[in-house]
C-alpha cells in the first residue's frame, strides 16, 4: 500500500510544483486558512527559477545569480512559517506521476526520495504549477558534449557553480538567452555572442503590450547593460547552424537567417568556442493536465498551453493551473497566477490588482510568444544524417521518409515508424521538431507517466485504483 | 576564521568588482566555501568534489563533459537539459545504472562510472 502523507484525510489544495507559480499559491492559499499539501520534484523550493546551491555548497551570496530574489525571499519564509504551524504540508523530492478523480475529490500518486517510496495524497482541489522544460531544434552536431540546453547551463550554474566550458556561444531564440548570456558571464565565462534567431524589431508591432510592462522594459534595459558592460556581441536573426568537434564541441557555424528563419547561403562562418548554450523557448509540462483531460490551447509562441480562464481553472472540475503550464510568462506572471488560484480555490473574489496585472503580464507574453515563435524555415538548416530523437539516435532522413513515402502527419505515427520519440525523455526533446518535419502543430502531451516509476510501485497499487 | 571586522576581508557589492573586475569563476561570484570537499572516484581517475553538488555539477567542475555512450552509435553523451528531462545524463553510479546525473546527489565515496549503451551490459540486452 502506498504511504498516505495525510493519513486518508483529504487536504484542501494540494499544489504540484514549488516554483514561484506554486509557492506563492500554498502560501496565499495557507493565509486565506486552506489546510495546503505543497509536492515538489526538488530538494528546496523555487522551481528551476529559483534554483540555488545545496546548503553545504556555502554559498554566500547565491542571489546574485537571480532576478527578483525579494519576492522569492518573502514567500520562503511565509512557506516556512506555514509548514511549523502545519497549514503547509511540504513533501520535497516527491515526484508527482499521476493524478486521479477519487470520490468528490483527486487523488495524487507520487515516489519519493532516492528509494523512490510510493506516496498518496488525496486532496479536495488540485493546481497544477509543474511548469516547462526548454524547447530544442535540432542542428548538426547538437548531440556534441558541450552542447547544452540554454536553461541547463543556468540550471548547473544556479544549483551546482559549475560552467561547461570558458568560452561558450549562446544561442537559439527567446528572452531566456539573454539572462542566461548574462550570468554565464559574470560568473567567468566568456561569452563569444549571443545569437538570436528572431528580430528584436518583431516587438514593435505589439507597442501596446509593451508600454503597458515597464517593468519588462526595465528588465530587457538590464540584460543589455549586461551584454554591454561584458562586451558580449547580440547578434540577432541569426542561427547556430552547425556544431563542430569530435569528442566534444570545439567550433560553430553561426549564419545569417531570413525572414522564415532560412539560413541564408554563404553567410555562415565558424566561432571557436568550446561549449554552447541553445534554446528556443519552452514547453509546458502538461502530463498530470492532459491525463486529467484538461483542454489545451496553442500559444502564440506555437506551444501547447493549457486553457484556463480569469480565475486559473482548467476545463477540469477541481483542477487549477498556474504559471507556465498555461503559457510561457515568466516568474512574476507565475507569481499573480497562483495568487490569483489560491484565492479562487479559497471562495474569495480575486483582488483587482491581480487580475490587472495578470492582464498586462499575460499581454506581454504573447508578444513576446509571437516574436520569438519557431519560423518554418529552422528545418532548412537540417542534413540527412542530422539527429532528430537524441534518445533513439534517428536521423532526420527515415523522418522525412515517413512523412513523404508512408503518409505520417503527425508525430505520433512517425513514432511508430521510426522510433523517434520512444525513448527515455519520452519525445520531451524531438517533440517540436517531429510535429514541425511531419507539417503539424505540436500535439498535447500525453504520457501516462510523467517520470519513470518502478515497476514495483505500480503493482503495489490498490486493485480498484490499477 | 573571517568576520564582518577582519580586515582582510575582501570588500563587497559594487566597490569589490571596482577593485577586483569581474568575477572569475561561478565561486568567486557567489562567495563563500563549500563546508566540505572530497574526492569522487570517475573510471579509475580520482576527480575533486565539493560537498552539494550533484553527480553531474562534480563532473562538470572537475572538466568532465561526457560519461555515457548510446546504445547504437556508441556516441559520448553528458548533460543536455540539466533538469531531469531529457536523461542525456544517465550515469552508473556505484554499479547501479540508469541514473540522472543531474539529479543525483554526489556522496563521499561514490565511484562513477560511464554508462555504455543500457548499463546493463550483464544481462546481454
Amino acid at each position: 500500500m502506498p504511504n498516505s502523507a495525510s493519513d486518508g484525510v483529504p487536504c484542501d489544495l494540494a499544489v504540484v510544483g514549488a516554483g514561484p507559480a506554486g509557492l506563492a499559491a500554498a502560501v496565499t492559499a495557507a493565509d486565506l486558512g486552506l489546510n495546503v499539501t505543497l509536492l515538489d520534484a526538488g530538494e528546496r523550493p523555487g522551481g528551476q527559477y529559483y534554483r540555488r546551491p545545496a546548503p553545504d555548497l556555502g554559498a554566500a551570496r547565491p542571489e546574485v545569480l537571480h532576478h527578483d530574489w525579494a519576492a522569492f525571499a518573502t514567500r520562503k519564509a511565509a512557506l516556512r512559517a506555514h509548514a511549523s504551524a502545519g497549514r503547509i504540508t511540504h513533501l520535497p523530492l516527491h515526484h508527482v506521476w499521476t493524478v486521479v478523480p477519487a470520490g468528490a475529490g483527486l487523488l495524487l500518486h507520487a515516489v519519493a526520495g532516492p528509494e523512490e517510496e510510493a506516496v498518496a495524497v488525496p486532496a479536495r482541489a488540485v493546481l497544477l504549477a509543474t511548469g516547462a522544460f526548454e524547447r530544442q531544434l535540432p542542428f548538426p552536431g547538437w548531440t556534441l558534449p558541450g552542447v547544452i540546453g540554454a536553461g541547463g547551463a543556468q540550471a548547473m550554474l544556479k544549483g551546482g557553480l559549475v560552467l561547461p566550458g570558458r568560452r561558450i556561444v549562446v544561442a537559439g531564440s527567446g528572452p531566456l538567452l539573454l539572462a542566461v548570456a548574462g550570468s554565464l558571464a559574470a560568473a567567468g565565462a566568456t561569452v563569444a555572442a549571443v545569437v538570436e534567431a528572431a528580430a528584436y524589431t518583431a516587438y514593435a508591432g505589439r507597442l501596446p503590450a509593451l508600454l503597458r510592462n515597464p517593468g519588462k522594459l526595465g528588465e530587457a534595459a538590464t540584460y543589455g547593460g549586461a551584454l554591454l558592460r561584458h562586451g558580449i556581441r547580440l547578434l540577432t536573426r541569426h542561427a547556430v547552424t552547425e556544431a563542430h568537434g569530435a569528442e566534444r564541441v570545439e567550433a560553430v557555424t553561426v549564419a545569417r537567417l531570413d525572414r522564415q528563419w532560412r539560413p541564408v547561403p554563404g553567410t555562415g562562418r565558424r566561432v571557436p568556442c568550446d561549449a554552447l548554450a541553445v534554446g528556443h523557448g519552452l514547453v509546458p509540462q502538461l502530463e498530470l493536465a492532459t491525463g486529467l483531460g484538461c483542454a489545451t490551447r496553442l500559444g502564440a509562441d506555437g506551444a501547447v498551453a493549457l486553457e484556463v480562464d480569469a480565475r486559473q481553472r482548467t476545463s477540469v472540475p477541481g483542477v487549477w493551473s498556474a504559471g507556465e503550464t498555461g503559457g510561457t510568462g515568466g516568474a512574476r506572471l507565475a507569481l499573480v497566477e497562483g495568487e490569483i488560484a489560491a484565492h479562487t480555490i479559497a471562495g474569495r473574489p480575486v483582488p483587482a490588482a491581480l487580475g490587472r496585472q495578470r492582464a498586462r503580464l499575460r499581454a506581454f507574453a504573447e508578444a513576446m510568444g509571437a516574436a520569438h515563435r519557431p519560423g518554418a524555415g529552422w528545418t532548412g538548416w537540417l542534413r540527412e544524417d542530422t539527429e532528430v530523437c537524441r534518445c533513439e539516435e534517428v536521423p532526420v532522413g527515415p523522418i522525412r521518409e515517413a512523412v513523404r513515402d508512408l503518409g505520417a502527419r503527425d508525430a505520433r505515427t512517425v513514432k511508430l515508424l521510426t522510433r523517434a520519440g520512444m525513448g527515455w525523455c519520452q519525445g520531451r526533446m524531438c517533440g517540436p521538431a517531429v510535429a514541425a518535419l511531419a507539417g503539424r502543430d505540436p500535439d498535447p502531451d500525453r504520457r501516462p507517466l510523467s517520470c519513470p516509476v518502478p515497476l514495483r510501485r505500480l503493482a503495489e497499487l490498490p486493485a480498484e485504483e490499477s | 576564521m573571517t568576520g564582518p571586522t577582519d580586515p582582510d576581508r575582501p570588500p563587497r557589492g559594487p566597490l569589490r568588482r571596482l577593485l577586483r573586475g569581474p568575477a572569475r569563476s561561478p565561486r568567486d561570484l557567489v562567495g563563500g566555501a563549500p563546508r566540505a570537499t572530497y574526492v569522487l572516484r570517475f573510471d579509475g581517475r580520482e576527480l575533486p568534489a565539493s560537498a552539494g553538488q550533484s553527480i553531474a555539477a562534480a563532473l562538470w567542475g572537475a572538466g568532465v563533459l561526457a560519461w555515457r555512450t548510446t546504445r547504437e552509435n556508441g556516441a559520448p553523451r553528458g548533460v543536455f537539459c540539466g533538469i531531469g528531462s531529457c536523461h542525456d545524463c544517465l550515469v552508473t553510479v556505484n554499479g547501479r545504472p540508469n541514473l540522472r546525473a543531474c539529479l543525483t546527489p554526489a556522496r563521499p565515496g561514490d565511484t562513477v562510472t560511464t554508462q555504455e549503451g543500457t548499463g546493463r551490459a550483464e544481462l546481454g540486452v
